[in-house]
């Protein structure tokens, strides 16, 4: 663990238990991350990707420690959160946030935006009376965008782009120096989108934060990243920089997700060549055995079948998780 | 499958709780001794209701004698009547059948008159028979049934003198019990059906269908109808345990024969074992109609088989 | 508002910033519309008034009643009303068996009713939704019972569980109010459960935790005053319920104390003289039919003002 990781995560398991019977016994579980090693760097911003139900959003929430791990260890500034007391936990809340990715649902529908903004404040004391905290509120308001005289209106009268901002609004309120942002823009239209990931570029630049975006639009989670890890099943298959990514991609999962990724020139287009994956996304509960990936990557081996490859750094800060490489 | 299992679980938990709602009832105002002898209690010197009470077993811890009262009832015995000298269990029989004719004649008379009234009102939405209608129902919500019952026979009984006014017997003495009780569940469920209704006749697989162009009444009967039954149906039972309670009073009101008028006349007479053998069979026989009603309710609707 | 340096393929969405965040989307009705959306339904403006009428002849009663309700003077008993020809017009709706004011004693019924009515309601209110989000959000064991307590109470017939309850205590104000309150809170219990249920998983509830609130103060600030609207429709057709509960349980004689004007104990006199004295079966009636329909169209109208969702439930 290097002294600039602002989070460290080792061998990070989250597994639900699956009920079943008049008695509800446990029958098995959902293996939702099943062993993830990372570390997230100060000031960068990690994408994590994936398919739907491959772990990472489970692991950012898991990371923030609303979940408590199953097994393995998330360290945040050194410390591991699963060691210590409540209420240490809910201080260091403090300084590690979330955005989410539902604009509708992330909101109290009853709850008026200026008090939505202002309630961290009050859970940390932050503001000493009414006045200064109205003048934080108005602050944060003006910061991702928004007219401070909105702040008694209720979330439904305010577009999703909107919400979403009175959600970064919100996570920053406690001058937090680690954000988990969490398919931020997955629910806005499309030009919506480049907005709020300019918002977000621009306060990690002004506010000096450091951010966990987990996205599914490798597109979108290029511009926006430092380091991109790709997740799959519950496991990281590769982690590398943003550029070394994209152009020298190892892991075979990797480049099928990358090829599908459209051109806009139509003539590069059509000459494309793309990796189809055949086959269905494996249940959770029920892992292959040895890769993950086995089951569907076009270049496996009996070995591959067999044996689960380890998760080691292949190239200078390159790290993949395949016997092919 | 597994959820008829959990649910027959469940009736057998119920079941228990009546058995200790009941038990405890002895129990109500601290010493059973009391409930049972009542007034009688003023003519007993203190060691004959000594006696009495060893005699009767009050004197045993509650769990023995919950233990034993369980036992009784599975042999049929329920105490004993003091008014009418007979095992509790047999006064409550014999009227049973009386109160089941009253409340199924209710039950049927309010599906017959509540849904057609409610599909016609939603078909004609606003216009006049849609807004008398309405306004009848809310009227039927609103009148307690015990009045009702009381202008029924005044009307009808003692002024026209058409039907009788106690008693029963013929058909027309079941004539104004039977709209009495009936009067609330054919309100509510008109309603219900109407609103029902008219929330489905707005959604866009309706509107599919209209446009492929089915007939108006296909559309109503096929598609709306069908669906908008479901929360009627939840109504319907839930409306079992309107009727058993309404029937107390309606018996009452009409000197009708059955389970509730004779709870109540107990209630007077302070003869307990007859109240307590009474609320049993009336609370066992709402427990097993609602275990049938939600049985049924699965087989209609998947969803619930699963877990929904 | 300073725009940034932005790269250059999103220019065009310049203009899309200002534009997005000056202009809110109104969608749902202000609280403010409240009383213009109440004064255009007639029907529960009428009732508004017809409630009010009983409220202050409730709480009026002693200054608004023309006579003693609970002067026994036998040998005026069962005088006509004041308005049929050769009746002495004091007794406006006339005497009954005891030779009371009959107008009277549905002036003072409105206090018993009302009471019990209003204070019933707080209390399974109260229960109901206390028990129904605790259940609701710790889940667990807690759950479980509950629902089985559910189970239970809602296999008797309410007025059958109050009617046997009330018969072996004895009547009483007090009493009838506690045992009111205490059959009714389940409903409220279930749907409060439900409603918690649905938004539990909700991502702002999840928000709140990753601040650091504490559950206490999520569950009482942040999900329960999602779950009010449903309480409070309950709550209007239950006020009713329970008026006609304490008028049918006194007239059976088990509710208030029969020496209580109660609109229920006065149509069992009625009862008695049936086809003789008319005069005390109708007003009393009258008067619990007004005020429940009264109750029932306002909360019809609260509840399509709250949400019309409840149609099918409530």
């Amino acid at each position: 663990m290097s002294d600039e990781s602002l989070v460290h995560v080792k061998d990070l398991k989250m597994h639900f238990p699956i009920r079943a019977g008049v008695l509800g016994r446990v029958v098995g579980a959902v293996k939702a991350v099943d062993g993830v090693t990372f570390d997230i760097i100060k000031g960068e911003t990690l994408g994590l990707v994936g398919e739907s139900g491959c772990g990472k959003t489970t692991a950012g929430r898991a990371i923030l420690h609303l979940y408590r791990p199953t097994a393995g260890e998330v360290a945040f500034q050194g410390v591991d959160l699963a060691k210590e007391t409540p209420e240490s936990v809910r201080r260091s809340r403090r300084h590690m946030q979330m955005i989410f990715q539902d604009p509708y649902a992330s909101l109290n529908p009853h709850m008026r935006v200026g008090e939505i903004i202002a309630r961290p404040l009050r859970v940390h004391g932050l503001a000493r009376n009414a006045r200064e905290e109205n003048d934080l509120v108005s602050e944060l308001m003006r910061k991702v965008g928004l007219d401070a005289s909105f702040r008694d209106r209720y979330p439904h009268e305010f577009s999703g782009g909107q919400r979403q901002r009175i959600g970064i609004a919100r996570a920053l309120a406690t001058s937090p120096n680690f954000i988990v942002c969490d398919e931020p823009i997955s629910a806005l239209d499309v030009s919506i989108q480049a907005q709020i990931i300019n918002l977000l570029e621009q306060l990690r630049e002004d506010l000096g934060l450091t951010y966990l975006f987990i996205a599914h639009d490798l597109s979108m989670v290029r511009y926006i990243s430092t380091r991109v890890g790709v997740m799959y099943l519950g496991k990281m298959m590769e982690l590398t920089s943003s550029d070394e990514l994209y152009e020298n991609p190892l892991h075979p999962y990797t480049k099928a997700l990358l090829s599908a990724i459209p051109i806009p020139d139509p003539a590069l287009e059509r000459q494309r060549q793309r990796i189809l994956l055949e086959g269905e996304l494996p249940s959770p509960a029920d892992p292959p055995a040895g890769c993950r990936f086995s089951s569907r990557c076009p270049l496996a081996m009996d070995h591959c079948r067999i044996m689960e490859p380890q998760f080691r750094e292949v190239a200078a800060g390159h790290w993949a998780a395949c016997h092919l490489v | 499958m597994r959820y008829v299992i959990r649910r027959l679980f469940q009736s057998l938990i119920v079941v228990f709780g009546v058995s200790v709602v009941a038990f405890g009832m002895l129990f109500m105002t601290g010493d059973p001794t009391e409930v049972i002898l009542r007034d009688a209690a003023d003519h007993m010197t203190v060691e004959q209701i000594q006696e009495f009470r060893v005699k009767m077993g009050f004197d045993r811890p509650w769990y023995i004698q919950y233990a034993s009262f369980v036992g009784n009832a599975l042999q049929g015995n329920f105490g004993y009547s003091f008014i009418r000298h007979k095992p509790a269990y047999e006064v409550i029989t014999e009227r049973l059948p009386a109160t089941i004719k009253l409340a199924s004649f209710a039950f049927v008379l309010s599906l017959l008159v509540s849904i057609p009234l409610g599909v016609l009102s939603a078909i004609k939405v606003h216009k006049p028979l849609d807004h008398i209608a309405t306004v009848l129902a809310l009227a039927g919500q609103s009148i307690p049934s015990f009045w009702l019952g009381i202008l029924l026979i005044l009307f009808f009984g003692v002024h026209l003198k058409w039907l009788p006014i106690s008693g029963s017997g013929t058909w027309q003495h079941i004539v104004m019990p039977g709209i009495t009780l009936a009067a609330f569940p054919i309100a509510r469920n008109m309603r219900l059906t109407r609103s029902s209704m008219l929330d489905f006749m707005q959604r866009d697989f309706v509107r599919t269908a209209r446009a492929k162009g089915i007939s108006e009444s296909q559309v109503v009967y096929a598609h709306v109808l069908r669906n908008s039954l479901l929360p009627i149906v939840t109504a319907i039972g839930l409306e079992l345990g309107f009727l058993l309670g309404g029937s107390v009073i309606t018996e009452t009101i009409f000197g009708w024969p059955g389970v509730g008028r004779e709870i109540v006349s107990a209630i007077g007479s302070k003869d307990f074992y007859v109240v307590q053998a009474g609320v049993i069979m009336l609370a066992l026989i709402f427990a097993a109609v609602n275990l049938l009603v939600d049985l049924a309710y699965s087989w209609i609707d998947p969803r619930i088989r699963y877990g929904a | 508002m300073t725009l940034v340096d932005r790269p250059p393929e999103s220019e065009p969405v310049a203009r899309f910033d200002e534009l997005a965040a000056a202009q809110p989307t109104d969608a749902r009705p202000q609280k403010n519309q409240l009383l213009s959306r109440f004064f255009r339904s007639k029907a529960a403006v009428i009732s508004v008034f017809v409630l009010l009428l009983v409220l202050v002849a409730a709480a009026a009663a002693p200054w608004v009643a023309p006579n003693d309700p609970f002067a026994i003077k036998l040998i005026q008993r069962l005088k006509p009303p004041g308005y049929t020809s050769g009746a002495d017009i004091t007794f406006w709706l006339g005497t009954d068996s005891l030779g009371r004011d009959v107008f009277s004693r549905i002036i003072y019924g409105a206090r018993v009713s009302l009471m019990v009515g209003l204070s019933a309601v707080v209390i399974s209110g109260t229960v109901g939704l206390l028990v129904g989000l605790l259940s609701g959000y710790f889940g667990g064991r807690v759950d479980d019972v509950f629902m089985r307590i559910c189970d239970i109470q809602l296999s008797f017939p309410t007025i059958l569980l109050a009617l046997t309850i009330m018969g072996v205590l004895g009547n009483g104000l007090d009493k009838l109010i506690l045992v009111l309150g205490l059959t009714g809170w389940v409903q409220y219990g279930r749907i409060v459960r439900s409603q918690v249920l649905s938004i539990k998983n909700d991502e702002f509830v999840l928000a709140a935790r990753a601040t650091g609130e504490r559950q206490w103060r999520i569950l009482f600030q942040q999900i329960l005053p999602n779950v009010w609207s449903p309480v409070i429709v309950i709550a209007s057709f239950t006020v009713a319920s329970n008026i006609v509960a304490e008028a049918s349980l006194s007239f059976l004689g088990v509710g208030v104390p029969p020496s209580v004007p109660s609109w229920g104990t006065m149509l069992a006199d009625g009862r008695q003289y049936i086809g003789i004295a008319d005069w005390l079966t109708i007003p009393a009636g009258v008067a619990i039919s007004l005020t429940v329909l009264s109750i029932n169209i306002l909360g019809d109208w609260l509840r399509d003002y709250l949400d019309p969702r409840l149609k099918n439930i409530v």
